[in-house]
């Protein structure tokens, strides 16, 4: 049992916060969990026992940019999350020793918490030549993290670099940089690409652990369904003009000042999983495709290659899908190579294809220009468009609540009835839903495959 | 002699090593090493230019979208683009925002613990540090209560056996020198200022998309779009206005209004707490003056132009300081850079240690260090995997100071009001800038005078919008149809942390090479083939040491630079050759 003053909302409230800032932050977590608004109070109680969780956060091949969206997060803000809910012990680009005495900062917490510590890994690890093209203290990063990692209670893999090697992992690179997940096998692992990564998605994560015990649930590749589970496209505030046929054709044109759809400038919505558009960036202020440009697909597998030019279009997206997996879309990305498998080794393949798939996808868009909602005139013709779905994945079933459980009888709220609130229920399970998964299309050619008796599900 | 080794450097973007050589307390030599390898320009070969910016801005992501926006204007120049008004003025906030930000937490989340001990902290009075905050400025956070709170705040941390970030640090060195109240301020305005970059942040969101990484640059001006002001004409399937949210469009009045209210918190933030906090601590540090000069040598780019013609004027000018000869400052050429690998883990084809031209570059890694674990880079020739930049052979130092010092000469009327301010205020000369002290000095001076800027550049852009010019981007080079088959270009311009230089080469509408020359490759640079130490390293000869195994004096000049080395290390591809035309802002 903790001592209630290491509790969170103990120390919030020691420093003069109200305890209506306090439920705020933790509806924001609510809803950036996509639980249910009457889980706000749940997470409150949790989180207020909660002690403080060490974590030792590495940084690797990156450019500190996560670092740099954890330090300006809010709600809460940096200074709450690093004195009251973790105990960042270890963290480069922040603590006070140096050398050998911030080394022993680090060897301390492996040897006071064995499997009670957070490993965050932020940017890359380089594996070829023996790691030698980043190192700390001397070591190869590669082995710091297996040994951090190794004793922790769970691993979170951080930003996109983190996650699948992202920009050193880029075609041209020459250091072998991977994701954590190529390396490290054992325990609990996290992955939460984006890049940066988005800071309010990092801190749910670890509130869902406070609240449920558990981790939240993943996908094939360890990225949480709260965040990764649907797709930009099917959240964004232009979607209706998609639906309209109404499409931004040059920068700053008069479609841009209405808040037109982006697509046809590239937006890669369509292929991309994530939440930005629900919850967005410093404190649902904005995001890219809000702002003005289109969205460049930064949490996906191998997107720097998979992705660009940012500036082509992509083919015709899936219709109003709600239940696209990430891992579904990640088999589109590479042209429906056959076989769930495949997604391993997608990034690397991506990687290596980065002019086919660049010629295979303006093939597609050729292909299929025809199929796509009329621009002109503005509106398009009410008979070509589709009637969007309206429909809600996330919406969970219902679960009784009890007010304020405390910390006594938390073991009942980990005892919920029905399905893992976390999980949305009808993308729990990947099902062939309209992505031609196992059409076999020969990845090196350039060939659409003709489907010309439904355009709108050309083959991804 | 000992040697002493820091790895990891903390509290710097990126990977940093640091060995000192030490005789009789005084460091002799120092050596600099970035022990991290990425090899973005590798990457950014064969990609469209256009896309460059996207990659070229995540070699950094602390200074965010400072290679954005030189990448965005080196392709904009190698392609004959000029952008337009309104794309200048908001490029200028953006950048001009990540300065005051980049400074403000450089200093208090990077740099105070080097001289304020918050474990100190807990013996002040509260009465008593209210009574300094009150001396100090009209910050309204400055009550007893208040003060008290923070004590009792650290003190629950301090309890629970959990320091976080304060485990481990060097407290109760005999080099802190702060009264237990001075500690405490400082440490309360640590946890205020992790608060107050949301303000900031907000202008970067709004203007960006999103902070880090901010995402609407374009080769040609910025994705933004003011709101549709025209008439409603009401056609078919015409749709309402994007809705707000709470969060309007940046360019619209009420994101305008947005932007200009997070300013004006900002600037009162450097004005009341960030100078007054740096004067305050200056003045218990006074020997820092005479403590890590270094080169003498200052370079800068100089940044925010201040019209939209070719050669503009700029805010903060570019030139050269020699010398530390504060009657004239020196032109400045991009022709004069070039970077030596003679110490670093790299090889050129012909084996020579000639300089070469960014835009003669080449990266062939060659890693030679000791095998790992690695103690010491003791005897190792090649020791970083940064080069060494020189200008016309020298090594130089970049950054606030440098930039400072030469607006300074140039006469630029609230850089010299500032800098004598304070040299008055302190009761030293102006000479006393050239130092560890003056370079922490420096980077909130001018944390002020562009933090007083930024409003000139949102009335300007507000004033241009209203005006019925609505244009952000020149889209007449956006068509690669548009494109000559080759074009070489590069920009000059400066971040937070110093002289930044993006040179691109294009061929067949792709990324032929990409070459960059960051400030801490400046300022953490190794030695060059003439054995001559990089600015880091010469400024850390001279430094006094207490105690070997807590190297506090040491981290307080490599941090009075705030080193970024993972934006320092680069790698270029050899270009296809030929003769081509090189255009000229
Ligand atoms: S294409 Fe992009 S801008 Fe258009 S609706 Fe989809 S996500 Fe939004």
């Amino acid at each position: 049992m903790t001592r209630a003053d290491d509790s969170l909302y103990a120390a919030m409230l020691q420093r003069g916060m109200s305890r209506r800032t306090f439920i705020k932050f933790c509806t924001a977590m609510t809803a950036a969990l996509a639980l249910p608004a009457t889980y706000a109070s749940r997470v409150a109680a949790a989180v207020s026992a909660a002690p403080r969780i060490p974590v030792i956060w590495l940084r690797g091949q990156g450019c500190g940019g996560d670092s740099a969206a954890f330090l300006g997060a809010s709600n809460p803000t940096a200074a709450e999350v690093l004195l009251d809910l973790l105990s960042v012990e270890y963290h480069e680009m922040i603590m006070a020793p140096a050398g050998a005495a911030a080394v022993r900062s680090r060897t301390d917490v492996q040897a006071r918490y064995p499997n009670g510590y957070i490993a965050v890994v932020e940017g890359a690890i380089p594996t070829a030549d023996g790691g030698i093209h980043c190192m700390v203290d001397g070591r190869p990063f590669r082995d710091v993290v297996r040994d951090v990692s190794g004793g922790a209670l769970a691993t979170i893999a951080i930003g996109t670099c983190a996650f699948d090697g992202g920009s050193p992992a880029a075609a041209g690179g020459a250091t072998g940089a991977v994701g954590v997940a190529s390396i490290v096998s054992s325990g609990s692992l996290l992955a939460m690409p984006g890049c940066p990564v988005n800071s309010a998605n990092l801190t749910a994560a670890i509130v869902h652990y406070l609240t449920f015990k558990q981790w939240p649930a993943t996908d094939s590749r360890h990225r949480p369904y709260f965040a990764y589970g649907g797709l930009i496209h099917n959240q964004c505030e232009r979607r209706a003009h998609f639906e309209f046929g109404e499409f931004v054709l040059a920068w700053g044109d008069e479609a841009a000042q209405k808040g037109w759809c982006l697509y046809k400038m590239g937006c890669k919505g369509p292929e991309t999983n994530a939440n930005c558009p629900t919850v967005r960036y410093a404190d649902g202020t904005s995001w890219p495709v809000k702002a003005g440009h289109g969205c460049v697909g930064c949490t996906m597998p191998g997107f720097w290659d998979a992705m660009s030019p940012f500036y082509r279009r992509l083919p015709p997206p899936l219709p109003f899908a709600p239940t696209v997996s990430a891992d579904q879309v990640g088999q589109a990305l590479v042209g429906g190579v056959a076989g769930l498998t495949v997604v391993h080794g997608a990034a690397s393949y991506v990687r290596q294809r980065r002019v086919g798939a660049q010629e295979r996808r303006d093939a597609r868009v050729a292909a299929a220009d025809g199929a796509l909602p009329r621009q002109d005139p503005p509106g398009g013709d009410p008979d070509s468009v589709q009637p969007p779905v309206p429909a809600d994945p996330t919406e969970p079933a219902e679960l009784t609540e009890t007010d304020e459980p405390s910390s006594s009888d938390r073991e009942d709220v980990v005892a919920i009835e029905g399905p893992d609130p976390a999980v949305p229920v009808d993308t729990a399970v990947p099902v062939d839903i309209s992505v031609p998964l196992d059409t076999a299309v020969p990845v090196d050619t350039a060939v659409p495959v003709d489907r010309a008796d439904s355009p709108d599900l050309e083959a991804h | 002699m000992t040697r002493t080794v820091i790895d990891p450097v903390t509290r710097v973007g990126g990977h940093l090593r640091v060995e000192v050589e030490i005789a009789n307390g005084v460091v002799r030599d120092a050596w600099s090493s970035g022990t991290m390898f990425r090899g973005m320009e590798l990457i950014l070969g064969g990609r469209d230019p256009r896309d460059a910016w996207l990659l070229a801005q995540r070699i950094c992501g602390v200074c965010t979208g400072v290679h954005a926006l030189a990448s965005v204007r080196a392709v904009e120049n190698a392609l004959g683009v000029a952008i337009p008004t309104n794309a200048r003025l908001v490029r200028n906030l953006l950048a001009g925002a990540g300065y005051v930000q980049a400074h403000v937490v450089g200093f208090y989340h990077r740099h105070a613990f080097d001289w304020v001990d918050p474990m100190a902290a807990l013996r002040a009075d509260p009465a008593a540090t209210s009574t300094l905050a009150l001396s100090m400025s009209e910050w309204p956070q400055s009550s007893p209560a208040y003060f008290k709170g923070v004590i009792d705040r650290l003190t629950t941390v301090v309890q629970s056996g959990q320091l976080g970030p304060f485990a481990n640090g060097y407290w109760g060195h005999p080099a802190y020198r702060l009264t237990p109240e001075a500690n405490l301020l400082v440490v309360a305005h640590y946890l205020e200022a992790l608060d107050w970059q949301r303000g900031i942040i907000r202008i970067q969101t709004l203007l960006g998309g999103k902070s880090p990484h901010p995402q609407t640059y374009l080769v040609g001006g910025m994705a933004l779009a003011p709101p549709w002001g025209g008439p409603n004409r009401g056609l078919p399937g015409e749709h309402p206005q994007q809705v707000e949210r709470g969060s309007p469009p940046a360019l619209s009045a009420r994101g305008l209004t947005d932007i200009g209210t997070a300013i004006a918190d900002a600037r009162t933030f450097v004005e009341q707490v960030y100078l007054p906090d740096i004067l305050m601590i200056a003045g218990h540090y006074r020997e820092w003056a005479g403590v890590g000069a270094g080169l003498g040598s200052y370079l800068s780019y100089g940044e925010f132009p201040g019209d939209d013609s070719t050669k503009p004027a700029l805010f903060l000018s570019r030139g050269r300081v020699m010398g530390r000869d504060l009657a004239r400052v020196q032109p400045v050429d991009q022709a004069g850079i070039a970077e030596s690998v003679a110490h670093s883990w790299y090889a050129y084809d012909d084996g020579g240690d000639a300089l070469r031209h960014p835009a003669n570059g080449q990266t062939n890694p060659s890693y030679t260090a000791p095998t790992q674990p690695s103690a010491t880079l003791e005897g190792s020739d090649r020791y970083s995997w940064l080069k060494a930049p020189r200008y016309q052979d020298e090594p130089m130092e970049v950054g606030p100071l440098a930039r400072m010092a030469v607006a300074y000469v140039e006469g630029q009327k609230d850089v010299r009001a500032a800098i004598d301010g304070a040299a008055a205020s302190l009761g030293v000369g102006r000479e006393a800038f050239f130092s560890t002290l003056g370079r922490t000095m420096a980077r909130a001076i001018e944390a002020q005078v562009v933090a007083r800027q930024l409003d000139g550049w949102l009335e300007a852009l507000v004033a241009n919008l209203a005006t019925g010019d609505l244009a952000l981007a020149d889209l007449t080079r956006w068509d690669p149809g548009t494109w000559p088959g080759e074009a070489r270009g590069w920009a000059l311009g400066e971040s937070p942390r110093g002289a930044l230089g993006h040179w691109v080469a294009i061929r067949d509408q792709r990324i032929d090479t990409y070459q960059l020359v960051d400030a801490t490759t400046w300022n953490g640079s190794p030695r060059d083939a003439q054995g001559r130490r990089g600015a880091l390293e010469e400024a850390l000869v001279g430094t006094p040491l207490a105690d070997a195994a807590r190297p506090l004096e040491v981290l307080r000049t490599v941090h009075s630079f705030d080193p970024c080395p993972a934006c320092a290390v680069h790698a270029y591809v050899p270009g296809a050759g030929g003769p081509v035309q090189i255009q000229v802002i």
